[in-house]
């Protein structure tokens, strides 16, 4: 189990490695990444300025172990539009970025399980049909669009929820600000539900058509088969004999889950202005604050490794049919 | 392969000379029966063909501005103008013409940039599933890499620079020269479910009789892998690859929707949605609904066909 983890650890480092060559390379996508920093009608000696002043004037290996070395220790330079250090920015909106994941995965797990399992309980029925064209029609729609349509009717038209804005959750609680956490916890739920269920649909629908799928092929095995000869009661077959065994392929996905709902909530925290790294990111990129950029996506890249990471030893010890492998 | 049969032969020929059933046939008469995935092909089909020809389709200029007739709701509605079925957004332009010249760059990034992505991940999972040892190890470890960057995020960060450098030039570049950036990232970003799957494929297929018998033969391991190995591996290539255009074309309107997608005078999908928003509040419904209505019958009647194709491939359900 040991070697097996300090294995996993070691391909999440190389990952790792690989994505921060991707995060600095991405600078050089252009050619002379000088030109990103400077104004059209600067004066050439302007330019050469700059190029010293960033570094971009030395060969690129040396500015990669820069990069590097400093970025381990969490250091991204200066952001160029909040006079901050990068990384704080970045670090600053994680708590907002994490609790809409949350919430969209719960809203992607928890409704998708009981969908699926009645739709394959009740195959070709109602109960089938119409849950599974909705979850077409939701798998088919850009979550971001959802959003919008929820802007329009439930917050513009009927006004019955915020349509913009975050009241903290995480933040409070790590404080320990129990006080403030209960008091505002009504209205930070309300600001999340707009959000959440936008940024958990395409998922909820995709999770429910898994469920039932799965939920079928297992209702077919000849275990299930005995077990209805026996004359075990149906929703006992249903909800005992073939529930558990559907479950393997589901957790497989949902451990993928985070880095889908991760890159939809990019766009979706632009829709409702939620103060996270999505809408950063996007910022960032428009008042080309590199460095900004660059934390963002070793921080995102850093939760999704560590989460996969953690799915993966939880998975062997779970099922340890497939440990070591 | 050859042409669809209309009609079985009256007289019995000889074996050899009587037409063999097809994958195409066998293709075309499960269609026939299915309903929707017919209906969704239809569709389909005139959505790719209305955005070929949108020049002729489309009853305006996708870029004319007419102040007079700004915010016009759709014809149907309160208030609309049967001239602008569709109505006009803020800046008067007529909303159907840029639906229309809209759907062509979301199917030509969707299609594309699949085919990029096949193309890639394709020939780097059939030379890791052939090769296997160290070959397989280097590529599947870039494609954790790979995995470990959430898409979008990789496409958010190429375009960024992309768009950043790119100055005045831009407005006398053509389509595709506009479309670029974007499909490649798209295409680059995606090409490591095709990789692995792939490479699962060709595992299982290079120990079969018929690979032996290429080997035995003296083929070149070049061709065992592209004219043995590839063609029995297409299957499920092509339902993943029609999935794979469906959620292409999502990501399109995502990152159009950013203003990360292709240059502001290019009419798209997204980017109507992402003009739409500041009038959102104020009860224009209109702009967010259309294009928003436009992406989903296009992804959803793929997506309808991916799920036909799949069911068509299983030789499980088949009869």
């Amino acid at each position: 189990m040991i070697k097996y983890i300090l294995r996993r650890l070691a391909q999440s480092l190389i990952v790792m490695l690989g994505v921060s060559v991707l995060a600095f390379g991405v600078l050089f996508l252009s050619g002379d990444p000088t030109y990103l920093y400077v104004n059209e009608r600067a004066s050439a000696e302007a330019i050469e300025q700059v190029r010293h002043n960033m570094g971009f004037d030395r060969p690129v290996y040396v500015q990669y172990w820069d990069f590097l070395t400093k970025a381990v220790r969490g250091d991204f330079g200066m952001s160029l539009k909040y006079g901050q250090p990068a990384m704080q920015v970045v670090l600053e909106r994680l708590p907002a970025t994490i609790e809409l994941t949350m919430i969209g995965m719960f809203v992607a797990v928890v409704f998708a399980i009981p969908v699926g399992v009645i739709a394959a309980a009740k195959r070709n029925t109602l109960l089938d049909g119409g849950p599974m064209l909705l979850a077409m029609i939701g798998q088919s729609m850009p979550e971001f669009w959802l959003g919008l349509m929820l802007i329009l009717v439930v917050g513009v038209q009927h006004k019955i929820l915020p349509i913009s804005g975050r009241v903290p959750i995480l933040e409070p609680l790590f404080a320990g600000d129990f006080a403030t956490l209960v008091g505002t916890f009504p209205d930070a739920l309300r600001h999340l539900i707009l959000p959440g269920v936008s940024s958990g649909v395409w998922s909820l629908s995709r999770n429910a058509r898994l469920v039932r799928s799965s939920m079928l092929e297992v209702l077919g095995m000849d275990y299930v088969t005995t077990a209805r000869a026996k004359g075990v009661k149906e929703q006992l077959v249903v909800l005992k004999h073939a529930f558990k065994n559907a479950l393997i392929p589901i957790v497989t996905i949902v451990g993928m889950e985070f880095g889908f709902l991760l890159s939809g909530d990019i766009v979706i925290e632009n829709i409702f202005a939620w103060p996270g790294i999505g809408r950063l990111v996007v910022f960032a990129i428009n008042q080309k604050d590199f460095n900004v950029v660059q934390a963002s996506v070793i921080v995102l890249a850093l939760l999704f490794v560590g989460l996969n990471l953690l799915v993966d030893i939880l998975y062997t010890w779970l099922d340890p049919r497939i440990r070591y492998s | 392969m050859s042409e669809v049969t209309t009609a079985t032969p009256v007289v019995v020929k000889p074996q050899s000379q009587r037409r063999r059933v097809t994958t195409l046939d066998r293709m075309w008469r499960s269609l026939l029966k299915a309903k929707f995935p017919l209906v969704a092909l239809v569709i389909l089909g005139a959505i790719i063909i209305l955005a070929v020809g949108a020049p002729t389709f489309s009853p305006y200029d996708p870029n004319a501005m007419d102040l007079s007739v700004r915010l016009l709701p759709p014809a149907f509605a309160e208030g609309g103008n049967p001239a602008y079925p569709l109505g006009t957004d803020g800046m008067g332009r007529d909303v159907l013409s840029r639906l229309i010249f809209g759907a062509r760059v979301s199917l030509i990034v969707g299609f594309t940039a699949v085919f990029v992505a096949g193309t890639i991940g394709v020939t780097l999972g059939v030379i890791a599933g052939f090769f296997g040892g160290k070959v397989d190890d280097v590529i599947m470890r870039l494609a954790d890499i790979q995995l470990a960057f959430p898409s979008i995020l990789l496409a958010i960060s190429v375009l960024a620079v992309l768009n950043a450098q790119r100055g005045v030039e831009v407005s006398n570049r053509t389509m595709l020269q506009n479309l670029m950036p974007l499909i490649l990232t798209l295409g680059v970003s995606n090409w490591v479910t095709y990789s692995r799957m792939a490479r699962s494929v060709t595992l299982s297929l290079r120990e079969k009789e018929f690979v032996e018998a290429a080997r035995a033969l003296g083929d070149s391991k070049l061709s065992i892998m592209f004219r043995n190995i590839l063609p029995n591996s297409l299957a499920p290539l092509i339902v993943l690859g029609s999935f794979n255009v469906a959620s292409t074309i999502l990501a399109e309107a995502s990152l159009s929707f950013l203003g990360l997608g292709v240059p502001p005078a290019v009419p798209t999908w997204g980017g109507m949605l992402a003009e739409s928003r500041e009038m959102l509040i104020t009860g224009v419904w209109w702009l967010a609904t259309i294009p928003g209505l436009a992406i989903m019958i296009t992804v959803i009647s793929i997506n309808i066909i991916g799920d036909w194709l799949r069911d068509f491939y299983d030789p499980r359900l088949r009869n």
